[in-house]
């Protein structure tokens, strides 16, 4: 269904002529993302400057019944920015500005379509003894979406999901108010998204648009140490990865690990890569943190079954870039620039099992994969990635890869994993499990929130 | 088909009263020869002995035979047979993987006169300029032209003695008949492991220095002299081809270079020490380092030439906190003819 004339007008008396478009190319554009999910079009794309704008496209959108469907950069790859049911595609991009950096309080506060990139050269340049939790997705997805979806990043071991380093938020509700969220709703500071108030942060992470639009968002920064390194722990051990992982949080002194688990490059193959991230500021801070890792694993390395890399400057680089360029590599694998990942965030000891899942459901699929599981909070969980490549032009490639990963996300669930950034279907299988009590819950939640349901249908849609 | 063996003369070396290999190792000690002796027998007679597990592999009793027996080869024979692991097993395994043949030949334009850039891509930055006018498209590089010598320090000869008859003929089916080796590993691969294992090689090896010797006798009128004290990083692998080292001195010589007199050069010279960390752990490897290092600090050298990119790697940034500028022997040559430094350190970050 293409939208109506009036709406389109309406749109267009909001926010500018050249910013809304129901054009066949854009329709087209907005219609997919990088995974497997088929695509929908939507019947407008529109392309908001600023929070203003958006409660009046809000309105219109409850006045006309339109389904709104909030975008970064539609980079999640499971298909949440796909307009399921229509309407209009709200693209953030133009909301581009960092509003304010507090260097002594440590947070920034953004619009929501600033990039990771974005924001993290600005503190590069302006404030360069502040960081933010940087993840491995390319530097154009935004601040806004990584929390929203509850992504990771390089700073997630030490200080959990990037969504627990929100600071406050400022988000036009599905029936148009636009409300302020944590400290920043009784103060000038975003300090906090809750405490000491009653935190109602999570009446919007996790819920992918669908209980209102994040138009500004403070995020927490950390102090950013003049000299970074990576030290990569080997085992050819399985089971031993979840104690490695263990020991490097323990020591208080790594501020990411990673476990990495592919056949290619050969360098890889029957061994499993666990990177540990250290920063200082001296070149002495550095060398105490790397002896500490070294004496958390001295006896495994004794028994030689873990050994450190003395790593060449070639593979240093590449492990030390934020983000990492690893993951774009490996979309394209299989030529065609196809991947997905099923990403469970599921307890590390699950890690042996899950390896030994993705080495048999790949085999069966015919399919190349890898992997790679980050440490989140101090051990308390790990995201674990089952990725495949496909080729977009090959379609019984793409048949095999979205069979498997339904598979190994089945296979997560069951093993007491929670899917991650789910697709449709996959939250269809979580609301399945879910604690009844819990799902009436967040049907109230959305009924309450979102009388119309407007926003972002199809998603969390609870029968 | 069997794997080559290793070419031992036991008899020739039970005879043996300096017991050199042993006597001279800087990392083992011995009461005195005779005790350096009856261990070394041990080695021979595939017996348990110390030495197979104290042994850090720096190659340098290859050096100090006087015999050209192989007695480092034999200690790794030993090591395998004994399943004695140097490394960690996941970093043998790695290093196994890593290497291993692929079919996949990457190569240049290749002549009978062709430069091996052995599995290292960080020559690709030194092979420029009017130093390799002429031969610089004529290359090979990868897996399948890797000497395999790395497996030396892991006790895998198996490894060697499998892979390296191929790697001869992959060289040989590119018609090569004269291979510029720019790491001296494969100069010593070529010129040591294959005889020692009483395989043939159908091409002459030619160490790099020799190459660039020669290349500047003829770039002579370039050259400007550089007037300057440099410490020489000598080489685990350095020792298997020791008839190269004068090569440095020549060199140096050609360029105003004045290769400085410290206890830690020639056959007493201390290695990179990075194997040492992967084998030993952090301590032992630095305290091999800071030897090494202050020993260049005190000899008053302004530059610390480096033969292989693996020891750059492993020292040069520490070598620059040390306040000397490292440089690969190929730039300093390169120095020398008026062009730029080609490998150098990355410019410290704190985001990448």
């Amino acid at each position: 269904m293409v939208g109506s004339r009036a709406v389109y007008d309406e749109l267009v008396r909001i926010v500018g002529k050249d910013f809304v478009s129901d054009h066949k190319e854009e329709r087209y554009f907005y219609a997919r993302d990088g995974g497997l999910m088929p695509p929908h079009e939507p019947d407008f794309v529109v392309l908001p400057n600023t929070s203003e704008q958006i409660q009046q496209i809000v309105k219109l959108a409850n006045r006309e019944q339109v389904p709104i469907v909030p975008q970064g950069a539609g980079l999640a790859l499971t298909g949440l920015v796909i307009p399921q049911r229509g309407g209009m595609v709200l693209d953030m991009k133009r909301m581009d500005r960092i509003l304010e950096v507090n260097e002594q309080a440590r947070y920034v506060v953004v619009e929501a379509g600033v990039t990771h990139g974005t924001l993290k050269n600005h503190l590069h340049r302006h404030h360069p003894q502040l960081r933010h939790s940087i993840p491995d997705s390319p530097p154009t997805a935004t601040v806004v979406a990584n929390a929203v979806i509850h992504g990771q990043g390089r700073l997630s071991q030490q200080h959990g999901f990037n969504s627990d380093m929100v600071s406050g938020l400022e988000v036009i509700l599905p029936t148009g108010e636009l409300c302020r969220i944590g400290s920043c709703s009784v103060s000038p500071y975003w300090f906090s998204k809750g405490p000491p108030l009653p935190d109602l942060s999570s009446l919007f992470l996790g819920w992918f648009g669908t209980t209102g639009i994040i138009t500004r968002l403070g995020l927490k920064l950390y102090p950013c140490k003049k000299m970074r390194d990576v030290m990569l722990a080997l085992t050819d051990r399985a089971e031993l990865v979840p104690d490695i992982m263990l020991r490097l949080s323990h020591t208080e002194m790594v501020e990411d690990v990673v476990a990495a688990a592919q056949p290619l490059p050969l360098r890889f193959k029957d061994t499993f890569w666990i990177m540990a991230y250290i920063t200082g500021d001296t070149q002495e801070e550095l060398e105490f943190k790397r002896k500490m890792v070294w004496d958390a694993l001295w006896d495994l390395f004794e028994s030689r079954d873990v050994g450190i890399l003395s790593l060449p400057s070639a593979m240093k680089g590449p492990l030390l870039s934020m983000p990492s360029k690893d993951t774009t590599r490996f979309a394209d694998v299989s030529k065609g620039g196809g991947f997905q990942y099923a990403g469970p965030i599921a307890p590390i000891e699950k890690f042996p099992l899950f390896v030994k899942k993705l080495e048999e459901v790949a085999a069966n699929y015919k399919l190349f994969y890898s992997s790679t599981s980050r440490l989140i909070g101090a051990g308390h969980c790990m995201m674990f990635s089952f990725s495949f490549s496909f080729n977009r032009a090959n379609a019984d490639e793409m048949s095999r890869a979205k069979k498997a990963l339904d598979e190994c996300s089945r296979f997560a669930l069951e093993e007491g994993g929670v899917l991650w950034k789910a697709d449709i279907d996959e939250q269809k299988l979580l609301m399945d499990r879910m604690d009844p009590n819990t799902l009436g819950l967040m049907k109230k939640i959305r009924q309450l929130l979102d009388p119309n349901g407007i926003m972002n249908p199809g998603n969390w849609e609870i029968e | 088909m069997p794997l080559a063996e290793l070419q031992f003369d036991k008899v020739k070396c039970a005879a043996c009263k300096a017991v050199s290999c042993l006597v001279n190792c800087q990392y083992m000690d011995f009461k005195d020869t005779n005790e350096a002796k009856r261990e070394w027998q041990e080695v021979i007679d595939g017996r348990d002995s110390c030495v197979l597990k104290s042994c850090t592999t720096c190659y340098a009793c290859e050096e100090y035979c006087p015999l050209g027996n192989h007695p480092f080869y034999l200690i790794v024979e030993r090591q395998e047979q004994k399943g004695i692991l140097p490394a960690p097993r996941p970093i043998v395994t790695m290093w196994i993987n890593q290497c291993q043949p692929v079919g996949k030949f990457i190569v240049g334009k290749v002549e009978e006169r062709a430069l091996s850039y052995c599995f290292l891509p960080q020559l690709n930055v030194l092979v420029k300029g009017k130093l390799f006018d002429g031969i610089a498209w004529s290359a090979i590089f990868g897996q399948e032209f890797f000497c395999n010598a790395v497996y030396l320090h892991y006790a895998k000869a198996s490894i060697i003695k499998d892979r390296l008859p191929a790697v001869i003929e992959n060289i040989r089916s590119q018609g090569i008949k004269e291979l510029v080796c720019l790491h001296d590993e494969c100069y010593g691969t070529f010129t040591s492991l294959v005889p020692a294992y009483g395989l043939d090689l159908p091409f002459r090896p030619v160490h790099y220095y020799e190459y660039l010797y020669d290349r500047l006798g003829e770039l002579r009128d370039l050259i400007k002299p550089l007037n300057i004290k440099a410490a020489y990083q000598r080489n685990c692998s350095a020792r298997l081809c020791p008839q190269t080292d004068h090569y440095v001195d020549d060199i140096f010589e050609l360029l105003g270079v004045e290769r400085v007199k410290r206890q830690y050069d020639r056959d007493n010279a201390l290695c990179c020490a990075e194997v040492f960390r992967m084998a030993r752990g952090p301590a032992f490897a630095d305290d091999v380092q800071r030897r090494n290092l202050e020993d260049m600090a005190e000899s008053k050298a302004e530059y610390c030439v480096f033969n292989c990119p693996a020891c750059w790697d492993a020292l040069a940034d520490k070598v620059l906190d040390s306040g000397i500028k490292p440089i690969h022997m190929i730039d300093l040559c390169r120095l020398a003819i008026g062009e730029e430094q080609g490998l150098k350190l990355p410019e410290a970050s704190t985001e990448a």
